[in-house]
């Protein structure tokens, strides 16, 4: 059924080369906006946990307003608003940036900044969990405030958090879709262009689809092996330690975080 | 740039709220269906049905790993065939983007809903059944009067944290030219040219009603948490 996807396009490619090029995008929107997303989030995170009251409200105003607008009318803020609010002359020469860039990169600031805003709470479940002991140790040594964060409580969390952000990676890849809306040629856009040139519509979604599904389980499963190779040794998993009543109840307890995310 | 002119705003919303009611239906709609379709493949798989159990696992599965924007290009497509297939004919029964959203959404959140009352039955104490089965009760009972109404309660904020997602997916209606209250500025913006403003505004109307509502889950959870063992 996919033997469509070799015949020649009106463009002299073959189909499955749409597809390859939507795919393309689709994973250079996600790689680069993780990037973005988890140092903007790890930043943020930090901020939601520290002392100082205007930083924190800062970072709590950040999640907010990122978290609870939708992600596609972001996108639309990205492209259509911000070159209109900014002064013309430097407005103009966003919008003359060519295409596909001039969608590419509103997409890969919206998807970032948006995801920043989930990894960072998950960030601050993670630093909040540590016991204080750990923070209390650290002002015995004499650490500083930051080099707490830079040498003990960071890298303690982010190992703390990994599993939790799988969902967040598996989001991202699946928001990139939002990035059609503003033009962006990625894999659900090529997919249904195929759909529109060929009416071959099973084909062209399925293997979309098949791709889709690949790329839910490399991530998953890459994110298994950091887990594995990361975890702070004689924490484990919950599961090795605790009887199997109090491992459920945890895990309904970490649910909010591990599930309410993945679009 | 022109200054905004928000008093356009003002104008447009008769148009706006309407659009915003559709969202709120969706949401509705989708919130009913999908957690009474959600508890059933839940327990389908809780019991480890034979054949019907792997098939729920794989549903769920799938729509989990795919963008909710292909999930309604298949819908969309796929709904009328089936139909077609239903109604004897064998010929597509077009039915428009509208009955595509609420049976997409309701579909697509079932398999999000199913997850967490999934793990909510796993979390319930060996003893619940013990005693149920002590009583003589017959597991429809079981279920219905003792499992489930705990579940659903420990499960309650999450459900409702995925309900708001739910309401800012609903934007996502966009790619089938609904007019929710997304689709009510776009397709006022192009006529009169104020997309700035129009966006702006429905910024602030999802903002508001989504931090609303997570104040809201989050005031229940503090309460939740003091009654709780």
């Amino acid at each position: 059924m996919f033997a469509v996807l070799l015949e020649q396009t009106a463009d002299g490619q073959r189909y499955i080369d749409w597809l390859l090029s939507g795919l393309g995008w689709t994973l250079t929107l996600a790689f680069f906006g993780w990037w973005i997303a988890f140092i903007v989030g790890v930043v943020v995170g930090i901020g939601r946990t520290v002392q100082n009251r205007a930083v924190a409200v800062l970072a709590r105003l950040y999640v907010e307003i990122f978290r609870n607008i939708p992600v596609l009318v972001q996108m639309f803020l990205w492209y259509f608003v911000l070159p209109e609010l900014l002064p013309a002359s430097l407005g103009n020469a966003i919008k003359q940036i060519p295409p596909p860039w001039g969608s590419f990169f509103p997409a890969l600031v919206c998807l970032g900044l948006y995801t920043a805003a989930r990894i960072a709470e998950q960030v601050r479940a993670g630093i909040e969990a540590l016991p204080k002991g750990q923070i209390e140790a650290a002002s015995a040594l004499g650490l500083s405030g930051y080099r707490t964060y830079r040498h003990v409580i960071v890298p303690q969390a982010l190992r703390l958090i990994i599993p939790s952000l799988t969902s967040e990676v598996m989001g991202i890849y699946k928001n990139t879709s939002v990035a059609l809306t503003i033009g962006l040629m990625e894999l659900t856009a090529q997919a249904r262009q195929i759909s529109e040139a060929t009416f071959q519509t099973f084909t062209a979604f399925g293997a979309a689809t098949l791709v889709y599904l690949a790329l839910a389980l490399i991530a998953y499963q890459g994110m298994a092996l950091i887990d594995r190779a990361v975890r702070i040794p004689g924490t484990g998993r919950a599961e090795d330690v605790k009887p199997a009543a109090t491992r459920d109840a945890q895990q309904l307890d970490s649910l909010p975080d591990a599930m309410e995310i993945v679009k | 740039m022109n200054s905004l002119d928000f008093s356009i705003v003002l104008q447009a919303w008769p148009y706006l709220w309407s659009g915003l009611l559709f969202s709120l239906a969706l949401t509705a709609v989708a919130f009913v269906v999908g957690l009474v379709l959600g508890t059933g493949l839940a327990l389908v798989q809780h019991f480890e049905m034979p054949v019907i159990g792997k098939l729920v696992r794989g549903y769920v599965a799938l729509m989990r790993s795919i963008p909710l924007i292909l999930v309604l290009f298949w819908f969309f497509f796929l709904v009328p065939i089936v139909l077609g297939h239903l109604g004897g004919s064998g010929r597509p029964v077009p039915i428009g983007a509208t009955w595509t959203a609420f049976i997409t959404f309701g579909l697509f959140e079932a398999a999000y809903y199913s997850e967490i009352i999934r793990v909510g039955l796993r979390a319930v104490n060996r003893g619940q059944f013990e005693a149920c089965q002590a009583l003589a009760l017959s597991t429809f009972d079981t279920y219905r009067s003792v499992i489930l109404p705990q579940v659903l309660r420990v499960a309650s904020p999450i459900i409702l944290s995925q309900t708001i997602i739910l309401f800012q997916d609903t934007s996502l209606v966009y790619v089938l030219s609904l007019t929710d209250l997304l689709g009510a500025a776009s397709k006022l913006a192009q006529l009169n040219g104020r997309l700035v403003e129009m966006y702006l505004v429905i910024a602030v109307v999802y903002l508001a009603i989504s931090s609303a509502a997570s104040q809201g889950v989050a005031l229940l959870r503090k309460r939740y948490a003091i009654a709780r063992r």
